[in-house]
């Protein structure tokens, strides 16, 4: 069901990516034109094609391992806003150059990429918008 | 070029901590009993191969090296290594394969291959509990900048370099993996995950596959450079071989 609920999602071969204006600490409008999918963005954030809790811990989704390498995101959704969210997944890098976190929606500036995901962003917009608005019930 | 990663990695570190330091009782347990360790089972093998004429030349590594626990204690503290007056970078492999090349007169084992394993696990046993003591000197700077450049450069999706990990964060979760300092010094290794022994560069390429980046093959000149980065790193640690991880 996992994978189901991701394939309609996967990146098509190399799409261009949706540009978008960062303003201070946050990419304020939205990068896809559906609404984000909470549902679908609890699946990202635990699955395969999100990978988030290898490096964060969410409480919520009662995933048994989880990891301490960065932030919990338990009560994220209180301290940051849909546009500061956007920002931190799109390109973390942005923010703070030595950052552990990859940049979920980027394609240039990458050395070595392995074939399979060169020009390919790790997230879709759309995917992007369906973890933001997941990430924001964690109050 | 002068980077502050360069710079980063000429300061002090402190002590190197074996990765079996950051493995769980059950591992740690099973490294360390000789009868249920089945690393053993490669080290066994290779102890026969070491006996076995190969190639053109009938000859066995025991004709010309003898006794291996008398002849190759020590040895693979000190590789990767690259003779006086110029050849290539060898590992362990390198060298087994030169030898049966050029002496014996046989084909060179495929990377990986049980064959390699077994002799290299061999090799490696006879320093069991010896200091890993690579030296860099003029012959080997060139690979060590390399395999230094390698450690710390971003790469692959993830855009993540090495010392992100192993530098930074060992010692923290990965899922439900600690994160060890990456050190070499009991490889090759019986890994559960593969349910085999394998060889360190088998590993170094699982972390390529991980960030998403191109992996380089197991032997090439990059990852022999690297292996020589990271033995400098592990001097101090006892080679553990044949030992035994998650």
């Amino acid at each position: 069901m996992l994978f189901a609920a991701m394939a309609g999602h996967a990146v098509a071969a190399t799409p261009a990516l949706v540009p978008y204006r960062i303003e201070g600490d946050a990419i304020p409008a939205s990068l896809a034109p559906d609404p984000g999918d909470p549902l679908r963005g609890r699946e990202l954030i635990s699955g395969r094609d999100g990978n988030c809790l290898l490096c964060h811990a969410v409480a919520e989704t009662g995933v048994r391992f989880m990891g301490d390498i960065a932030p919990p995101l338990s009560g994220v959704g209180a301290r940051l806003s849909e546009g500061q969210l956007r920002l931190r997944i799109v390109d973390s890098s942005r923010l703070n150059p030595e950052t552990v976190m990859p940049s979920y929606y980027k394609v240039d500036g990458l050395v070595r990429v392995a074939p399979a995901w060169r020009g390919k962003p790790v997230l879709t917009a759309q995917q992007i918008e369906d973890v933001i608005v997941y990430l924001k019930t964690l109050k | 070029m002068l980077t502050l990663s360069a710079v980063a990695a000429e300061a002090p570190r402190p002590q190197p901590k074996s990765g079996i330091e950051y493995a769980g009782g059950d591992v740690r347990a099973l490294q360390a009993d000789d009868f249920g360790n089945p690393g053993m089972l490669w080290v066994a093998r290779g102890e026969k191969l070491w006996s076995a004429p190969a190639g053109r030349s009938g000859k066995s590594c025991a004709g010309c090296h003898r006794d291996a626990p008398t002849t190759m204690k020590g040895v693979a503290t000190r590789y990767p290594r690259r003779d006086v007056g110029g050849g290539e970078l060898l590992n362990l492999e390198g060298r087994i394969n030169q030898c049966r090349e050029q002496r014996q007169g046989a084909d060179v084992l495929r990377y990986e291959s049980e064959e390699l394993l077994a002799l290299t696990a061999y090799v490696a046993h006879q320093s069991r509990g010896m200091p890993v003591n690579v030296e860099i000197n003029d012959a080997n700077r060139v690979n060590f900048e390399r395999g230094r450049d390698t450690y710390y450069r971003r790469q692959g999706q993830m855009n993540l370099a090495c010392t992100h990990c192993h530098e930074q964060n060992a010692g923290r979760k990965l899922l439900a993996d600690t994160i060890s300092e990456g050190h070499g010094n009991a490889y090759p290794v019986y890994r559960l995950e593969w349910q085999s022994a394998g060889s360190l560069h088998r590993r170094l390429r699982a972390c390529f596959f991980g960030v998403r980046a191109e992996q380089p093959a197991a032997g090439s000149a990059e990852l022999v450079d690297l292996e020589l980065y990271l033995a400098s790193r592990a001097r101090g640690l006892q080679v553990e071989t044949p030992g035994v991880r998650r």
